[in-house]
């Protein structure tokens, strides 16, 4: 072959994935990245009570979250009802996987199903199964507790932080559980037994020996449930209604609500490159960390 | 008094019997090979050893104490395993040390004894290097340092050979024994491949569907197979029937138109059971035409059709003429190069 031709079956083949890719490529266009660019220029525009939105190019909206604390204290709560739901799904989601990957097969399939059956019900009537449970006085919890003389006064729950994570951790276990068993899936079942040959204990052969190896499992779930906490509107809209709101539920607020578009815009994209950084951040870390030893 | 002792060991998972009635005496310094076919029970034998499975029955004792009770983290056994089942997140140099550390041996120590171990099995300089990134050899290599290294009363070895490729599997066989001569430790090997059982142990146990069919060194398992699993098993075989034939004085034992001076005790039919390699071409003897003839380099190997049904011979490729496909010819062989077995045994 002459290496003229050689070049042009080249560009022949580039042309041809570039073509195959392009219903695909401009399906991603279309519905993600050209929304995302509007909702980035958006929060650049202005916006009245009497004059609605504004196609300006004005700083007002970034200014407002920038100086006003009420925000920061908003994003502030985010991360943190974020970080402790995924700090819980970790703490009680590893042994869980741990637990379930020794099991004797009929079990296994069975709790399985078990922990990944809430994934099947819709996140809102997970989450109105906490509020019939801890709501107020006439939530079942609370009124057998009441009756019994343990406590007084309801539990606080609704509209609290505490309820939020709790229901949060609930929602995102299956991530968490699922990204830790798909670590467990890669260790030699005989390694245990190795580690007890050569004189270990079962405390020290989970510490040194199955830890360190299912650390990138739990990590990948953590970055999975943190960023999906940070971003959930359903659990915090019906735990934290308007008294205690996070960051989706302020954006769906001001979009839907005050109809102030532009400032929902800001509040969306500055969670959305929060998120980002945060999610690339610990993924990198994690990836320098664990190269040497996981491929 | 034996050094380490099974005595009438079985292990049952509910009504299945995965091991029965192992019984085996092992001496200091011994180097012991479980043979057998999978599922024959070795491994799950060599488990109980180990301690992560519980006998059923029996007793193993190490030095005349009861192991079954000792926790296995306390049986101080080296094992290596199938897999290697190196910690992929520590270096090699860290994997030969858990041992250690698990003991409380000082620093300075066991830098020292690490090192030693890994220079023994030849990774001096490899100290850094993770799991991932050596050679399937050299996993192997570290697994029998890390087994080594904490100067086991018995190494436990389980198909330590088998996911390596045949060349290399050549090197580290000859490697193993070396090492097990020199360091003298009492050694049980699990395998299924015959050649490695027979090039390293000072006795083989023939296993089948989890009884013991023979105990004997690898010639006598080879030369004088106890069943007719135990010659099928242990490379080829081939079996004529035979019958005596007490018309003739003395009485002679009869295969087709080959015959001998019976031998005391045996009367009736017997099944003849002989080595490829020990039949010869002759003038007289068993009648037979050769069907196939392979060349094999080192050896020629004739498949050939006889009086007594299909046989193989091998013969040495030593530059002497050998007779072709087609060609009709007689075997012979010496009286006390086959075994006999009562007929019906035969497999």
């Amino acid at each position: 072959m002459t290496a003229a031709a050689d070049t042009s079956t080249q560009t022949a083949e580039t042309r041809a994935s570039w073509a195959l890719t392009l219903p695909a490529l401009m399906l991603f266009v279309g519905v993600l990245v050209i929304p995302l660019l509007m909702t980035v220029m958006l929060s650049f525009h202005d916006w009245g009570q009497y004059k609605g939105i504004e196609p300006v190019f004005i700083l007002k909206n970034w200014q407002e979250i920038a100086s006003d604390p009420y925000y920061a204290e908003m994003f502030w709560r985010t991360f943190r009802i974020a970080l402790l739901a995924t700090l819980i799904t970790a703490v009680l989601g590893a042994p869980e996987a741990y637990i379930l990957n020794r099991m004797s097969g009929r079990w296994k399939g069975i709790f399985l199903l078990l922990i990944l059956g809430p994934l099947l019900i819709s996140v809102v009537a997970r989450t109105l199964g906490w509020a019939l449970l801890f709501g107020g006085n006439n939530g079942l919890v609370n009124k057998l507790l009441m009756s019994l003389g343990l406590i007084r006064a309801p539990l606080p729950f609704m509209f609290t932080e505490t309820g939020m994570v709790v229901a949060l951790a609930h929602v995102m276990m299956p991530f968490m559980v699922l990204s830790v068993w798909a670590a467990l899936q890669r260790v030699d079942p005989q390694i245990e037994n190795a580690a007890m040959s050569l004189g270990a204990g079962a405390f020290t052969i989970i510490r040194r020996i199955i830890l360190p190896q299912i650390m990138p499992g739990v990590l990948s779930g953590a970055i999975i449930v943190f960023s999906l906490s940070a971003s959930a509107f359903a659990t915090p809209a019906i735990i934290g209604g308007r008294r205690l709101k996070v960051a989706a539920t302020l954006a769906y607020d001001e979009f839907l609500n005050t109809l102030n578009w532009p400032l929902g815009a800001a509040v969306a994209v500055l969670l959305l490159l929060a998120l980002v950084l945060i999610v690339v951040g610990s993924n990198a870390l994690i990836e320098r960390r664990y190269a040497e030893v996981f491929r | 008094m034996a050094f380490l002792e099974l005595d009438g060991v079985g292990k049952q998972f509910g009504s299945q019997t995965v091991v029965d009635d192992f019984s085996l005496a092992v001496e200091r310094g011994e180097f012991i090979s479980f043979l057998g076919p999978s599922g024959c029970g070795k491994t799950t034998t060599l488990q109980m050893i180990a301690g992560f499975l519980e006998p059923s029955r029996g007793a193993i004792r190490l030095e005349g104490r009861d192991l079954t009770k000792v926790h296995p983290a306390k049986r101080g056994l080296g094992i290596v395993f199938q897999s290697y089942a190196l910690f992929p997140h520590m270096t090699a140099a860290e994997n030969v040390a858990f041992g250690l550390e698990m003991r409380n041996v000082k620093r300075n120590e066991r830098a020292k004894r690490v090192g030693a171990a890994l220079a023994m099995v030849g990774l001096k300089g490899f100290e850094e290097r993770y799991p991932r990134r050596m050679s399937g050899g050299q996993q192997q290599r570290v697994a029998l340092a890390r087994a080594l290294v904490i100067q086991p009363s018995v190494l436990l070895l389980d198909e330590p050979l088998s996911n390596l490729d045949a060349k290399l599997r050549e090197e580290m066989q000859i490697e193993l024994r070396q090492i097990q001569r020199t360091i003298g430790t009492t050694t049980i090997l699990v395998t299924h491949d015959q050649n490695e059982a027979m090039s390293l142990s000072d006795r083989i146990v023939v296993m089948s569907q989890g009884r013991i069919e023979q105990i004997g060194t690898p010639q006598q398992t080879y030369e004088r197979p106890a069943s007719a699993f135990v010659s099928q098993f242990l490379g080829k075989t081939n079996d004529f029937a035979a019958n005596v034939d007490r018309t003739a004085q003395p009485a002679r034992l009869v295969a087709g138109s080959w015959h001998a001076p019976a031998p005391v005790g045996v009367t009736d039919t017997v099944t003849i059971s002989l080595r490829p390699e020990r039949i010869s071409f002759a003038d007289s003897g068993l009648a037979a035409k050769i069907v196939t003839r392979i060349f094999q380099g080192n050896h020629w190997l004739f498949q050939c059709e006889t009086e007594c049904g299909p046989a193989i011979v091998i013969r040495q490729n030593d530059g002497s003429p050998q007779p072709g496909e087609g060609e009709a010819v007689r075997l012979d062989w010496r009286v006390e190069d086959m075994s006999l077995r009562a007929s019906g045994g035969a497999a």
